[in-house]
């Protein structure tokens, strides 16, 4: 950026004066007491307005787009099935375990000659699972410990605080192995709440602390003035204004959920069943062709980094619209 | 004795006081602390209609004093002692739901900050038709006109509008006129009201003092006005009860008490308020020292160590609270002599 020349900026300057100055009679104008034009502008509403003019906001929310309508469409788009074994005859164990790209195949066949393409479109199905189901649950379970303290205090919140405690101090993704390797059969669904239980603690703590300071604020003290029951103080009073956090975290927590559930199944505690394509699962395949066939690593690690980026960009930004303190 | 029973106006300055404060002490202990005790031994009274202003600076258990008739002082940390009897009914010692119906319905409270005391995530009239459903059983739809009616009533302009505005979008004034609406919702009997002019700017504070001057008379509502203005209880209060240290020192009607204040702090809270007819650049009398220097009441007279003309018994003895048949009363060894 030039410095501009003073004569321009000083004619800048004048004219952001004049438009101020012309909103503001167009403000004195109305009645008063009118503080903002239009009627009904909630919180919500007016975080909205901001993101829509963010740019790291519209690349994360157009990943995540793409990422959702794949998913859902994937099954009918799949060039091929994905758990048949079609380019098989061209697997040679000793000279070229992988069969490459060619006609029909834009990226080649797996180990077994299954298509690869096939397989990344509908592997993005069950990440989309497991992402969702694990921050539904998660979320279920830390907003009700959350609650529980945040509501009661005392020794509510000591009990229930001590045992999140407990649960933070061990790491996430060691926890989530411990959780899963209990399942005596591994499936989809011990994935889910192995990867859901690091985020209960998480949430939890997250939504304690905003309820406890909802909880000595003045509009709590004047519905209590007001006469207003206990339950209503805090499903009305106290928890919409401490769901901030908690949405935001979600967000990013997706973006968790996802890359935790890829580990998961890398290591093998993911569904056992190959012919369910699941990009950690496919990763892991991939390990003994990691050097003469990078792709087949490559492709599903690639397609988890941006999914994952496209929930933490929503999530981040999200974040700052909703922040007060970051308005501009 | 429900909120129906009283038509408004009708025991207007009527003999029995509606509530009755006797003796009310509130005491904060935390661990490991000594225990401070915040209102020590105050009592009055408050008539129907009659308006009765707690006067006095920070510090001086005025808040304290509004919180624990309206049992919100926090369930633990605290002892409150005395009574506070409510038509016939001791509200310190009341079942917690027995009060929470009463609270909004029969007592109602306006605190400082507008902007804070609102729910920022509810429109206003859904903060208003909350209290109407809740004490009359009113539906949501059945309470939005009633709602509409009382941001009318309280000079909120385009009240069909308002109704779906968030706080965030009222000005000050507003916001407190909103609040005012909550609490009149239901006609209390009594309105406490919390230094409700504190945080708004001057000429806002007029128009909400008139408003609530003419809601009070208008509906023959009690106010109790907790302020540190003395302008404020100039123009709105029938009694005045002066506070120091957490206990009142004088009390007397308005024009007496501003006219002949026999307290050294009641003299000096007057004297250190800038005059339209004082000579220009002429300083301000401040009372010397603050609350942090004050004696405890046991053994002196807790004002003693800023007081413009202590005696020797001032250190030595608690001075009581003496009444004379005016009906002013008298905390002072050695008083300001009476003008009048």
């Amino acid at each position: 950026m030039t410095p501009a020349n003073p004569m321009t900026r000083r004619k800048d300057r004048i004219d952001d004066l004049a438009a101020t100055a012309g909103s503001d009679r167009a403000a004195a104008v109305r009645e008063a007491g009118s503080v903002d034009e239009k009627p009904g502008v909630s919180l919500i509403a007016s975080a909205w307005q901001r993101l829509r003019r963010s740019p790291v906001f519209l690349i994360g929310a157009a990943i995540t787009l793409v990422f959702v309508v794949l998913a859902l469409v994937s099954p009918l788009i799949a060039p091929h099935d994905p758990a048949a074994n079609l380019l098989l005859d061209q697997v040679r164990p000793q000279s070229n375990p992988i069969p490459g790209p060619q006609p029909g195949y834009p990226l080649g066949a797996d180990d077994v000659g299954r298509d690869l393409l096939s397989r990344l479109l509908v592997g993005s199905q069950q990440t989309l699972i497991v992402g969702v189901f694990a921050t539904i649950f998660g979320l279920t379970g830390g907003m009700t410990l959350g609650i529980l303290a945040g509501a009661f205090g005392g020794w509510v919140d000591s009990l229930v605080m001590r045992i999140v405690d407990v649960l933070l101090s061990i790491p996430s993704l060691l926890l989530a192995f411990s959780i899963a390797a209990l399942a005596t059969r591994p499936s989809q669904l011990t994935v889910i709440i192995a990867v859901a239980a690091v985020q209960v603690p998480i949430f939890a703590r997250l939504l304690r602390g905003s309820m406890l300071a909802q909880r000595h604020s003045d509009h709590v003290l004047a519905a209590r003035a007001l006469g207003v029951t206990e339950r209503a103080v805090v499903f009305r009073h106290m928890l919409p204004n401490s769901l901030g956090p908690v949405i935001v975290q979600s967000t990013l927590v997706l973006a968790v959920s996802i890359i935790d559930a890829a580990a998961l199944s890398f290591l093998g505690l993911g569904n056992p069943n190959d012919r369910q394509p699941e990009w950690g699962q496919m990763l892991g395949r991939a390990q003994p062709f990691i050097y003469d066939n990078p792709h087949l690593a490559v492709y599903p690690a690639l397609c988890i980094i941006v999914v994952a980026l496209g929930f933490t960009l929503m999530g981040e930004s999200l974040r700052e619209a909703l922040d007060p303190k970051t308005r501009r | 004795m429900t909120a129906t029973a009283t038509t408004p106006g009708s025991s207007r300055h009527g003999d029995e006081p509606l509530l009755s404060v006797r003796d009310l002490r509130v005491t904060f202990t935390r661990q490991g602390e000594d225990p401070f005790t915040a209102v020590d031994g105050v009592s009055f009274d408050v008539r129907p209609g009659q308006t009765v202003g707690l006067v006095g600076e920070s510090g001086c258990g005025k808040s304290v004093t509004s919180l624990a008739i309206m049992g919100l002082l926090p369930a633990r940390g605290n002892r409150v002692e005395g009574t506070a009897t409510f038509e016939g009914t001791d509200l310190l010692t009341l079942a917690k739901d027995k009060m929470r119906d009463r609270r909004g319905r029969d007592i109602a409270m306006i605190f400082q900050d507008p902007l804070s005391s609102l729910n920022p995530v509810v429109p206003i009239g859904r903060q208003v038709t909350e209290v109407l459903e809740r004490h009359k059983s009113m539906s949501r739809k059945a309470a939005t006109p009633v709602a509409r009616e009382l941001l009318d009533r309280v000079g909120i302009p385009d009240p069909d509008r308002r109704l779906t505005d968030y706080p965030h979008q009222l000005s000050g004034g507003m916001r407190q006129r909103a609040l005012i609406a909550m609490a009149l919702a239901c006609e209390p009997r009594l309105l406490i009201a919390d230094e409700p002019t504190t945080a708004l700017d001057v000429t806002i504070q007029a128009q909400i003092l008139g408003l609530l001057k003419e809601l009070v008379t208008e509906s023959g509502t009690a106010l109790v006005m907790i302020t540190h203005d003395l302008g404020v209880v100039a123009g709105l209060c029938d009694e005045v009860n002066v506070l120091y240290g957490g206990r009142i020192v004088e009390r007397g009607r308005r024009h007496e008490l501003f006219a002949s204040p026999r307290h050294p702090y009641t003299t000096g809270l007057l004297a250190s308020i800038p005059r339209l007819d004082g000579a220009r650049g002429a300083p301000l009398t401040p009372i010397p020292g603050s609350v942090a220097d004050n004696l405890p009441w046991e053994h002196a007279c807790a004002f003693a160590p800023r007081c413009s003309q202590p005696v020797d018994r001032c250190t030595e003895q608690s001075p009581e609270l003496e009444h004379d048949d005016g009906g002013r009363a008298l905390r002072c060894f050695n008083p300001v002599e009476a003008t009048s």
